[in-house]
């Protein structure tokens, strides 16, 4: 019989993109954000914690592959991503055994525990970084620019503070290494997006339903720069467009990726207005990694001919 | 191997009721954040469970069958409520660390477990050292996880400051999250060394004790059958 005819198990379509080439881009995609928080933060030497951070995430995944006798799977960049992702998510001034702390967290416990990339239920970076942030919460949450101690701008939003939009927007303020500025991140995006790795569906659901929370909730009604402000301030970006977007934790399907979206849309507004602290962007994201197998079973799509009328 | 120190050995290796059965997480995982706290609520446990077994045991020829469930927890609950007024009179600190984990051991279920599969159907002195051994068995596991949830979540151990200042404590561990990493950490280590003995081919301390007669057995729901699958996974080498 010819060799055509034969019918084989799925995948029946091939392409050339592998793993590694996905996170080759986004680490290309994140380069402009790295860069300009490693330059925002040269007082604070944040490129030591950067390198130190990524280094322990690939090391970390290598010396548990070889003590576990497993494939060693450093060469697909995904823990390269990971740390780097996680580096960007620490404030410059952190203790650099701590991001090595959080690196190996992210690879060890949460991603190769679970059987590696692919299966992880949550995003590693994120994880490693509440893990960071409940363990050395003054560590985590102390934020200095050019060498004043002080607030971020999100914490001073919610203190009532006015803010200044456009150095947010900018990004030469207090916060985490890569969050602070929004043209960078947004130049990584377009990237990712112009690229085909990411599509818009997550992070527009995301923050078309932040924006009209913040609306209904936030007590200034349809104020531009108020919205403005809650869109560029912490790592609302940083989280909509490389974390929420992760190819391991989000839905597959359009509808789901909808639901997931508005799902961390909503409780990022409810942890901004609502909750404890400024920031609620990381744990929005972790909780609705946890949503998405329920997701997932509701939005699953039926085969053609199945699913009509009783 | 004499009856009753099989009895200590079962509950403390073969069948530990933390790291083997896997029973009573729920004090396991609320009230290990330090290794008294652990010491303190598995002795509690250990004190409860040695008596209801024997008081148990003695009354397994009247109870009647079909309500043997409440007459249990009655007595659970007498012996309960002795142990919490004697640990509020004479040791108020670790009363008050304990707080509502002391009554919940009436619902701990090694207890009732106990009392169903091995004292309600066994003479008194077996019991005792049943409830003994399986006692002893939770407060290791309990203190095992305290301890390590104590040295990396304050640098200390029973108290006492035994890393250098200089250590940063990892306060997660000494939150709710921890408890679960130090549980799964502690069971994995203890698998590994139970399977490297199985390579050396030493007899594996395996868990039978409840006699492995999982067809009629009432607590097959709690255990899971687990008995069961290995019962058939014998059958099925042989």
């Amino acid at each position: 019989m010819n060799e055509n005819y034969k019918v084989s198990a799925s995948p029946h379509i091939r392409d050339r993109i592998k793993s590694s080439n996905i996170m080759l881009m986004v680490v290309i995609a994140l380069l402009p954000a790295t860069i300009f928080g490693i330059w925002n933060f040269r007082h604070e030497n944040a490129w030591i914690l950067v390198v130190v951070t990524t280094a322990s995430a690939v090391l970390a995944e290598y010396i548990y592959e070889k003590l576990m006798h497993k494939p060693i799977t450093i060469n697909d960049f995904s823990a390269v991503v990971t740390g780097l992702l996680l580096a960007l998510n620490l404030p410059p001034t952190l203790p650099w055994w701590m991001g090595v702390l959080g690196a190996v967290f992210a690879i060890v416990v949460v991603k190769q525990l679970f059987g590696g990339l692919g299966q992880n239920f949550m995003n590693p970076a994120l994880a490693a970084r509440c893990f960071l942030l409940i363990s050395f919460t003054s560590d985590m949450t102390y934020f200095v620019y050019d060498g004043v101690t002080g607030a971020t701008p999100l914490a001073e939003l919610k203190a009532g503070e006015a803010v200044n939009t456009m150095d947010m927007l900018i990004g030469n303020i207090r916060g985490t290494i890569g969050e602070t500025s929004v043209v960078a991140i947004m130049i990584g995006a377009m990237f990712l997006l112009l690229m085909g790795v990411i599509d818009l569906t997550i992070p527009a659901s995301y923050l078309i339903s932040f924006v009209v929370f913040i609306t209904i909730f936030g007590g200034h009604g349809l104020d531009a720069q108020y919205i403005t402000a809650h869109l560029c301030g912490g790592g609302l970006m940083l989280g909509a467009w490389f974390m929420a977007t992760d190819y391991v934790t989000s839905p597959i399907t359009t509808k789901g990726r909808i639901v997931y979206g508005v799902c961390i849309g909503l409780l990022t507004g409810l942890f901004r207005l609502f909750g404890g602290s400024a920031e609620g962007v990381s744990y929005a994201i972790i909780i609705s990694n946890l949503l998405v197998p329920l997701i997932e079973k509701v939005t699953l799509p039926k085969p053609f001919g199945k699913g009509g009328e009783k | 191997m004499n009856k009753c120190t099989e009895r200590i050995f079962n509950g403390l290796v073969k069948e530990n009721p933390t790291f083997v059965l896997m029973l009573g997480m729920c004090p396991t995982l609320a009230v290990t954040t330090s290794a008294t706290n652990g010491i303190g609520m598995g002795l509690s446990t250990t004190a409860v469970l040695v008596m209801s077994n024997m008081l148990i045991s003695m009354l397994r020829k009247i109870i009647p069958d079909s309500v043997r469930m409440p007459a249990f927890i009655v007595v659970v609950a007498s012996f309960v409520t002795i142990v919490d007024f004697l640990l509020e009179g004479f040791v108020p600190g670790l009363y008050d660390s304990l707080g509502l984990y002391i009554p919940l051991i009436v619902v701990n279920c090694i207890i009732l477990g106990r009392a169903e599969s091995y004292a309600s159907k066994n003479p008194v002195l077996p019991s005792v050292f049943d409830g003994l051994g399986m006692g002893l068995g939770f407060t290791v596991g309990l203190t095992c996880i305290g301890i390590v949830r104590e040295l990396i979540g304050s640098g200390m151990i029973f108290g006492h400051q035994v890393l250098p200042d200089s250590y940063v404590p990892v306060t997660i561990f000494i939150l709710a999250p921890g408890a679960f990493f130090v549980l799964a950490c502690l069971v994995a280590l203890q698998n590994k060394i139970k399977n490297n003995l199985a390579r050396k081919g030493k007899k594996v301390p395996e868990a039978a004790g409840c006699g492995a007669g999982c067809a009629a057995c009432g607590n097959r729901a709690a255990c899971g059958g687990h008995m069961l699958t290995s019962e058939t996974d014998k059958k099925d080498k042989e």
